[in-house]
């Protein structure tokens, strides 16, 4: 008969098989089990948090920092309800994650039991696939199977509920085989048929642009290296969606910055004006495209991706290329190498017009604002963070709003995994609690949250997570006690209309620091933010940095509503003009 | 110019919209329905019938056969988010109106009436390969099986004759000919 395990065992020995070392969870009645059996897996470090969404966010740090699967544990009914936020954010950024639940014992599910819920069903359309373990004989098969998935293809979320009588249940444990067939699914791959009609199309073009995404940095660091020998060899512009930041170095002079509802302005019209737009790995989301009748009405487009069902999803493309990033992008440049060693120059004289007409829209500087001595503005407390701290291996996480946008802009990725932020699923909230992961998987690395004060208290409670393990992450609060995007909207599209976007009663940041156990810190003022921004760098602590900036400024540049990426609102300056004639007004 | 006050784009133009017969062939577990059904609703696409049973007993296969609306970039999409989900194996998918495909519904129809209405009833059924399941000297159960519209047809012209219960399956389909669906 072999060694008999129980349910619980075999938890951990799947994980163990599936090199995590990882785990972050929070115990409750049905994975209690679980819980007793952890003490016997010494190679399974478990983060206790103080939410189950921040374990779900926490894991998605860790997983996008470290390019490993994050794994989290928590119990039923609302221990899996409260991770169904972070696994929707999971699912809309593709990020692998594991999420194994407890379960009411088998024989009580469906009588409304304590703490029973239906967690396959609730989870089904936000996860990849799931699994309700019904025979402890599975429950191996489904585990390894459950890392195949979150990992395979375009990654994801999965869950794994199980009942816990299941986790006493005993038998043999199955240890993994790895399959050549993944996730049963083989898609078409593409072909150098497809490589050769690319490079054909790149050898034509005159307007060329890259567009690319977080699935250049889900491909694995390769992919990014193979990327920057791409756009070296070919001479062509790149510019990158939100979640693709930091596959391309973003000082770089080819680099056209982010595009986008607040990209910049040499981006979105380089996008409109292209003739050949190369997507890899990006999904065409509607904050990238505005309008799509009339998104870059004049390219021919080709789109990278590895999940087929991204291809012509919003918009139609010209030539479909079904593959992982890093494979594509490494036929493209050894099929450019063989027939064409000197791309990049027999290119340049083709395609300098069109950098003559980037240079013109770059030199309006859409990232610029008004800056100010008297108030923190803030754009330049970004610009400070960044100058002060990009000589180390910096990793950013972000909470959602005008901070965040004012991070992606202001902010350069030089390195892929550098940039965490929710995307797809715009989760206040995020931050915190991925920082935590993030921490975790680069222990001695600066980890910062730029957040905003109204996201961040959806899940300040972390910070306790990070207290109890020396985890010193640093949230670098941008204070305007507005939620500023819904401020900004309301601005520009309500006839300003604040209606319960300004938060009254916010707690003192400082205090609550110190309430933590963590240290706090305060900026009010643009001559002390450096050197307070150097004391959060140097504590070995976490931190929670306070820095009062302008209540009013609003993110630009802008894409208003409805409108293709050349009718772009650009700052404070342009849109007086814009007032003045009333015409400005309905542009919005 | 209309101004829009939201922060999502506008509309674009509807393409055309056009019927297909889905067809999908999944592991039969626990749950495979309601991820293909789940799919269609979360994603808006339509269902405008449905029939599912298991075909192949000792590998666990079911077959969905699924009549949706939609414009060709739709449908498209509706593939391939089919093919994402773990436990499906293949999916045919074809017009309806295809030559090349049989398909066909089923209906139960129960007539209660004099025996003049009775036999009239059984004529408008006459094309439909009528089967008589149940009779009394008030009433009759006919099996006919044919197209939607067929159906709806008879349907019509039964009110009359004392119809007063109609059950119907969903589509299902097969090829022509010596060819399976790939």
């Amino acid at each position: 008969m072999g060694n008999l395990v129980s349910g619980a065992e075999i938890v951990f020995k799947c994980l163990e098989d599936q090199d995590v070392k990882v785990i972050f969870g929070y115990p409750g009645g049905a994975v209690l089990p679980i819980y007793d059996e952890l003490k016997n897996f010494k190679s399974i470090k478990h983060y206790l948090v103080r939410h189950e969404q921040g374990a779900g966010h926490a894991a998605e740090g860790y997983a996008r920092s470290s390019g490993k699967p994050g794994v989290l544990l928590v119990t039923s009914g609302p221990g899996a309800t409260n991770a169904v936020t972070a696994l929707t954010d999971a699912y809309m950024d593709s990020v692998p994650l594991v999420c194994i639940t407890g379960q009411v014992p088998t024989h009580l599910i469906g009588t409304d039991a304590f703490q029973e819920c239906d967690t396959t069903g609730i989870t089904r359309p936000c996860t990849k696939h799931n699994w309700l373990v019904k025979d402890v004989k599975d429950l191996a098969k489904i585990i390894h199977k459950a890392f195949e998935v979150a990992t395979s293809g375009r990654p994801g979320p999965v869950l794994v509920d199980i009942p816990k009588d299941i986790q006493f249940q005993k038998t043999n444990y199955i240890k993994y085989k790895k399959q050549k067939k993944l996730n049963g699914k083989s898609f078409n791959p593409f072909t150098q048929s497809d490589i050769d009609k690319l490079v054909k199309l790149m050898k034509e073009s005159s307007k060329p642009i890259f567009y690319t995404g977080g699935g250049v940095i889900n491909s694995g660091p390769k992919a990014s290296e193979l990327l920057r020998e791409l756009v070296a060899a070919t001479g062509f512009p790149i510019t990158s969606t939100l979640q693709g930041l930091g596959a391309y170095p973003g000082e770089d002079n080819q680099f056209l910055g982010m595009l986008g509802m607040h990209g910049s302005y040499e981006a979105n019209n380089a996008m409109h004006d292209c003739d050949l737009m190369i997507n890899i790995g990006a999904r065409f989301d509607d904050r990238i495209t505005g309008k799509i009748d009339e998104f870059s009405p004049n390219s021919k487009k080709v789109h990278i991706d590895i999940d087929p069902s991204s291809i012509n999803k919003n918009v139609k493309v010209d030539l479909p290329i079904v593959g992982d990033v890093g494979e594509v992008i490494s036929s493209i440049i050894k099929t450019i190498k063989k027939i064409k060693p000197n791309f990049e120059k027999s290119n340049k004289q083709k395609i300098s017009k069109w950098w003559e007409k980037i240079q013109k829209w770059r030199s309006i500087k859409s990232f610029d604002f008004v800056n100010s001595t008297e108030i923190i503005k803030p754009q330049y407390a970004v610009q400070r963070l960044y100058e002060l701290t990009k000589d180390k291996d910096t990793y950013i996480t972000t909470e959602v709003g005008q901070h965040q946008m004012w991070a992606a802009q202001h902010y350069k990725f030089n390195k892929p995994n550098r940039w965490m932020t929710s995307g797809g699923l715009g989760t206040m909230g995020y931050g915190l609690p991925a920082a935590v992961g993030v921490q975790v998987a680069n222990p001695n690395k600066l980890v910062i949250d730029i957040a905003g004060e109204a996201s961040v208290l959806m899940t300040m409670q972390e910070m306790s997570t990070a207290v109890q393990y020396s985890l010193p992450i640093k949230i670098f609060i941008l204070n305007n006690e507005y939620m500023g995007m819904v401020r900004q909207w309301q601005e520009l599209l309500h006839d300003k209309n604040y209606s319960e976007s300004y938060t009254a009663a916010l707690p003192d940041f400082v205090k609550l620091a110190e309430a933590y156990g963590c240290v706090g810190i305060r900026a009010t003022t643009p001559d002390e933010l450096d050197e307070k921004i150097k004391e959060m760098i140097n504590v070995n602590k976490p931190v929670i940095f306070d820095c009062l900036v302008d209540k009013e400024e609003n993110c630009f540049p802008m894409i208003p509503s409805g409108k293709p990426h050349n009718q772009m609102l650009l700052g404070p300056n342009d849109q007086k003009e814009k007032k003045i004639t009333g015409k400005g007004k309905t542009l919005v | 110019m209309v101004k829009s006050k939201s922060a999502y784009s506008i509309p674009g133009k509807q393409g055309k919209l056009d019927t297909h017969v889905i067809v999908v062939w999944v592991d039969n577990e626990t749950g495979v329905l309601a991820r293909v059904v789940g799919l269609f609703s979360g994603r808006g696409y339509n269902i405008e019938s449905l029939a599912v049973a298991e075909v192949d007993p000792k590998l666990n296969i079911s077959r969905i056969t699924i009549v949706t609306i939609g414009t060709p970039q739709v449908i498209e999409q509706i593939k391939l988010q089919l093919n994402k989900l773990v436990p499906v194996h293949k999916v045919a998918d074809f017009m309806r109106g295809d030559k090349k495909i049989i398909f066909k519904e089923m209906a139960l129809l129960k007539v209660v009436g004099n025996n003049g209405k009775r036999q009239k009833a059984l004529k408008i059924c006459k094309k439909f390969n009528p089967v008589i399941l149940d009779k009394t000297n008030k009433s009759v159960v006919i099996q006919i099986t044919a197209l939607r519209r067929e159906i709806d047809a008879i349907m019509t012209n039964l009110k009359k004759l004392g119809l007063v219960s109609v059950s119907r399956t969903g589509a299902v389909a097969m090829t022509r000919g010596a060819e399976v669906f790939k």
